[in-house]
């Protein structure tokens, strides 16, 4: 019987409360937060910098099929194409289309 | 739109959070949890646990940990462990939307179940967009968007579970790349404040540099490290420009 639901339970257990119960921390914390107050700017500083350490990290270390491809093609169509991004006046479809049209092309040139 | 003079009701809010669905971050999201059906169906998990794990856990880092550290055989103790300290970062995720969210009325109830809907991908909406809708619309709003958008990635689970397998690699990998290069854009274009865009540039640096030095907490480590930095640069920059500004004076 247990053994039949293990896994839901594991995923409930492992999965559901392991990751909650630190939304509920963030509700409880950002309740006492004002708007406009110092702590607010340093929260919202280490939120940023810890979604764009995990963002980095897809670049670096990507997982599946493009773990196989050159590091410098994904650095550099991210970097160039974040570059573009910011010299036409920062719209968000440019930053996505220019560096995936820059992969494409680099890893059909190097026959991936 | 202005976020005084508004009589619109609750519900059209809710139906305007619910549009937030057709937005390029909502479909780069949809694709990627296409790769994660292929990841379980791949892991072993059934059908019914990926879409279970999908929407209980609503995380994409966690569930690949998750599903990671079960298929490794490993026991519930070490599962948790994995998962949770990867989880961490959503204390300070939600606690950074949760003062423009609520009103002085909202009840923590109504967060604590809204929070659960907080991911990556809604954290950038509630950042880019909580500001524009009428204060006392705004949980209404994200409950729109944030629950529709689970309700259907977990669809989007049940669906794609077995026809992912069925495409070609290259295809999945450069999908793949969506997911970054969309955060790299979004949130610079959302940020408003020099903080933001130092603690931007603090956590794409640290973020890799760590992995290689602490592979198991990298992610704590760059966020809290580059985070706190970046608001200790910023509040010294902020310093000095009130110190300037009192010079002139």
């Amino acid at each position: 019987m247990i053994a039949e639901y293990w896994t839901f339970i594991v995923i409930a257990v492992a999965g559901f409360l392991a990751t909650d119960i630190w939304r509920w921390l963030g509700v409880f914390t950002g309740n006492r937060l004002d708007e406009d107050s110092e702590a607010l700017y340093w929260v919202r500083a280490v939120a940023t910098a810890l979604v764009m350490a995990v963002t980095a990290k897809l670049i670096v270390f990507p997982n599946g099929t493009l773990a196989g491809s050159p590091l410098w093609l994904r650095l550099g169509a991210a970097g160039i194409g974040f570059a573009v991004f910011l010299a036409t006046g920062r719209k968000v479809w440019i930053g996505v289309a220019v560096p995936m049209a820059l992969l494409v092309a680099g890893l059909w040139w190097v026959g991936f | 739109m202005s976020p005084d003079s508004d009589d619109r009701n609750a519900l059209s809010w809710f139906f305007t959070g619910m549009r937030g669905l057709l937005s390029l971050p909502a479909l780069i999201l949809l694709t990627s949890i296409v790769g994660f059906s292929a990841f379980a169906l791949e892991s072993g998990l059934t059908r019914a646990e990926a879409v279970f794990m999908s929407f209980a856990i609503w995380a994409l880092p966690a569930q690949v940990i998750l599903v990671g550290t079960m298929a490794s055989g490993a026991n519930i103790a070490a599962c948790f462990l994995a998962v949770t300290l990867s989880s961490i970062r959503m204390t300070p995720m939600v606690a950074s939307v949760i003062p423009e969210m609520r009103t002085r009325r909202t009840p923590i109830w109504l967060l604590l179940i809204l929070s659960h809907f907080i991911a990556i991908t809604s954290w950038v909406f509630a950042i880019t967009t909580l500001r524009n809708v009428p204060r006392e619309h705004r949980a209404i709003y994200f409950a729109g968007f944030g629950v529709t958008l689970t309700l259907t990635g977990t669809l989007v689970v049940a669906v794609f579970y077995d026809i992912v397998s069925a495409f070609p690699p290259t295809v999945a990998g450069v999908l793949f790349f969506l997911t970054p290069v969309y955060f790299n854009a979004s949130i610079w274009a959302s940020a408003r404040q020099p903080v933001v865009q130092i603690a931007f540039v603090m956590g794409v640096v640290l973020g890799p540099t760590m992995a290689l030095v602490t592979p198991e907490f990298d992610v704590l480590c760059a966020g809290l490290g580059g985070g706190t930095a970046a608001y200790l640069i910023d509040r010294a920059r902020r310093r000095r420009k009130r110190a300037g500004q009192g010079i002139k004076r």
